[in-house]
């Protein structure tokens, strides 16, 4: 019988990738893929958890966050786009001009 | 009446305001016209104040409340009775005078405007010092004088300093700062002594505090004794507390006639006069002793010094001194009203004598040495008849009831002595009128009479302007007439005053006592007569002596002061600088700038610039805020 832990557990091993993803990766493109996995792990968490309680709002807010997620990656690929055309790279390390 | 005292109280404080405009602009006559006319309005008030309170009775006004703070009310008011109106008229008289003259003697100095606007403030402050119906409006007066008093001596403030040896005085600047410094040390005393009052009768009112007396025990009594006697000392510049008067003749000779002679050294007087009811107490009794006995060594301890002293205005300011000694003496053993009558009289006199010194200055260039004078009388009448006649008054000239001013009041003083069986202090009293009479004559004979010792420099000395010499004639008439008034006077004043009364023995050989003062003035003055008047001959045997020496160097005590006070203190001050502030104080300051600044620059590594180290250290933050937030819920579940 699959119950919460396993979907809070699927949550948090998704969660984890996502975040060793925004660590690790240097390519910017990657990183917004490694933070919608973020999200997603979140939305899981959100929908398993309303399911327990029988309670609806939790799944509403996961609807609120798909969505947020949806315009934020709209915005931020539009960014991507510009950056790239301006350097030709999308590689973190060079993106360095706020040096202290 | 009421408006007539506004009117005495604030017209110079409108002429102060009206200079003040043109501080800074050149000299304009319209200050010197304005600020003259203005006092001139202040006397004639005070005159019809005076005739009032002789006729009707003392006037009372409650200007506003001025501090209300839980029990502690004390209202802003003024208070015109004998003691306060006889000195508003003999301020502003002396004032206006010498404000006419200041218009011929500062006639080319480039601050004309500003010196008008600091004496008319001077004016203000001491009718404030004199009106005022409570202690603190009579401190708030005092320091007024002191600011005033300060700004004027060091009105020329842009003279260097000199050595010791050139002039005594060092420079303007320093004499001011002394003077100011010397009259802070006293005024603590006085704070003091009005805190004291303040605390044991709840009011700085002069009528319910002096109601209050009788309830307070003996040692309350003689600490606000001293306490507020010791204001009085630094005012009037007694010992020890007396070298900065000497100095303050740095100042404009108008100056030193209005503020340093007539005026602001009687405060400390005017003060023991106010609170006679409380140095009349019994339980205070030896401190009035006391200051009777420090008046009569203060008058003969100036007046040593001025036997030998050369510079023109430092005589005057030493019988300045002396005279004060004479008026604390009266004060001191209760004869309150002669110490008023003599501080008028002398306020006359006095401020003649420096005025005059002052056109003699103004002829000779700005020179002081008399010995470098002579033989002025002949280009100078009108200067010489003023100064003659205001030494005479100051020798207390006159015999069997006919005499000038200070025949009248200072022989009153040494009878008060002798009334009261104190043959000590009438004694040296007597010597030192003899000392009076021989330095004042020095004085005159040496720079009026004998040869013309300038006559190889290129000075050629010519009289004041008329109008200043026809302005200075109010003080002339003053210092020959004063004295007649002494009866009159008497009955004015005792109104408010103790009536001092000389016993019967007294009053019957006062003749001969007035007799014995008599020669020593005369003999002082036919010494000086045979010694100087042919011309100096300088003697170098004596000018040698140890107490030559002694006394043209004021005893040393400048010196001393000099090395036991100022040394000192300059090291203590070089020490805490050098250690206390630079080694501690500011290397603490400093180290904690440094260590944010080193802590910054060894933090400024973490901004790289790089996206994914910042995401790195929101990471590791958020780690530590989950590792925080687990432990204390442990704690605090483990707590419970």
């Amino acid at each position: 019988m699959i119950g919460l832990s396993h979907y809070l557990v699927l949550s948090a091993i998704l969660f984890s990738i996502g975040l060793v993803g925004v660590l690790r990766r240097k390519n910017l493109l990657m990183l917004f893929f490694a933070t919608e996995i973020m999200l997603n792990a979140a939305n899981v968490a959100f929908a398993a958890i309303s399911y327990h309680y029988n309670d609806l709002s939790g799944q509403m807010f996961a609807f609120f966050v798909v969505a947020v997620a949806a315009s934020e990656i709209a915005v931020g690929l539009g960014l991507l786009v510009i950056l790239y055309k301006k350097y030709g790279t999308l590689d973190l390390d060079e993106f360095t001009v706020m040096r202290g | 009446m009421e408006n007539l005292l506004y009117i005495a109280l604030f017209s110079p404080l409108v002429g102060s305001l009206f200079a003040a405009l043109f501080a800074m602009s050149p000299k304009n006559i319209i200050t010197g016209i304005v600020t003259s006319a203005l006092l001139l309005i202040s006397f004639i008030a005070s005159a019809i104040l005076f005739e009032h309170v002789m006729t009707v009775g003392a006037v009372h006004v409650t200007m506003m409340d001025w501090i209300m703070a839980g029990d502690m009310l004390i209202p802003f008011g003024f208070l015109v009775d004998q003691i306060s109106v006889t000195m508003m008229v003999v301020v502003t008289l002396v004032s206006t005078v010498v404000h006419i003259y200041s218009i011929g003697y500062m006639d080319h100095d480039k601050s004309f405007n500003r010196f008008f606007s600091y004496l008319s403030a001077f004016v203000f402050s001491m009718m404030v010092l004199v009106m005022s119906d409570n202690f603190l409006g009579l401190f708030i007066g005092w320091e007024g004088v002191g600011v005033c008093s300060w700004l004027l001596i060091g009105f020329w403030y842009h003279k260097e300093d000199v050595s010791r040896d050139v002039n005594p005085s060092i420079s303007p600047s320093w004499a001011a700062n002394e003077a100011f410094i010397m009259n802070r040390i006293a005024d603590l005393g006085m704070l003091i002594g009005i805190f004291i009052l303040y605390w044991n009768t709840g009011s700085l009112q002069y009528d319910v505090v002096f109601a209050a007396l009788p309830n307070l025990s003996d040692g309350i009594l003689v600490a606000a004794a001293i306490a507020l006697f010791v204001g009085a000392m630094g005012k009037s510049a007694q010992f020890p507390l007396h070298t900065w008067l000497t100095d303050a003749m740095e100042g404009p000779t108008p100056v030193s006639a209005l503020i340093h002679a007539a005026t602001m050294v009687t405060a400390g007087v005017f003060l023991i006069i106010r609170a006679n009811p409380l140095y009349a107490m019994e339980a205070v009794e030896w401190v009035s002793y006391f200051i009777a006995s420090l008046g009569t060594f203060v008058a003969i301890f100036a007046a040593s010094m001025a036997l030998v002293c050369r510079d023109l205005k430092r005589i005057i300011a030493f019988s300045t001194l002396s005279q004060l000694g004479y008026m604390f003496a009266a004060a001191g053993l209760g004869a309150y009203w002669i110490a008023l009558f003599h501080l008028a009289a002398h306020a006359f006199f006095k401020a003649l004598l420096f005025l005059g010194a002052g056109n003699v200055m103004h002829a000779m260039n700005d020179e002081l040495d008399i010995f470098k004078m002579g033989g002025l009388k002949k280009v100078m009448r009108w200067t010489y008849l003023y100064m003659g006649l205001a030494s005479l008054a100051l020798s207390g000239i006159g015999i069997a009831g006919v005499g000038l001013a200070g025949y009248f009041s200072k022989d009153a003083i040494i009878e008060t002595a002798f009334n009261e069986q104190n043959y000590i202090l009438w004694i040296i009293l007597i010597v030192t009128a003899g000392m009076t009479a021989f330095y004042s004559f020095r004085q005159v004979f040496l720079t009026f009479h004998g040869s013309k010792r300038y006559a190889d420099t290129e000075i050629h000395p010519h009289d004041m302007y008329k109008y200043v010499l026809i302005a200075m004639s109010p003080l002339a008439i003053l210092a020959v007439i004063a004295g007649f008034f002494k009866g009159w006077f008497e009955e004015f004043v005792t109104v408010l005053l103790p009536a001092y009364k000389m016993s019967e023995e007294t009053h019957h050989i006062a003749w001969i006592l007035g007799l014995v003062v008599i020669a020593f003035a005369v003999g002082g003055i036919v010494l000086a007569y045979i010694k100087y008047n042919k011309g100096l001959k300088r003697n170098e045997e004596l000018e040698n002596s140890l107490v030559y020496r002694l006394l043209s160097n004021q005893y040393y005590i400048p010196q001393l002061y000099d090395k036991i006070f100022s040394k000192p203190y300059a090291a203590f001050s070089r020490f805490s600088w050098l250690t206390l502030d630079q080694k501690i104080v500011d290397a603490t300051v400093d180290g904690i700038g440094n260590m944010i600044k080193t802590g910054g620059d060894n933090t400024r590594k973490i901004q790289t610039g790089n996206l994914s180290d910042y995401l790195r250290w929101m990471a590791r933050g958020v780690v530590l805020l989950v590792i925080v937030a687990f432990i204390s819920h442990q704690l605090s579940q483990g707590a419970n």
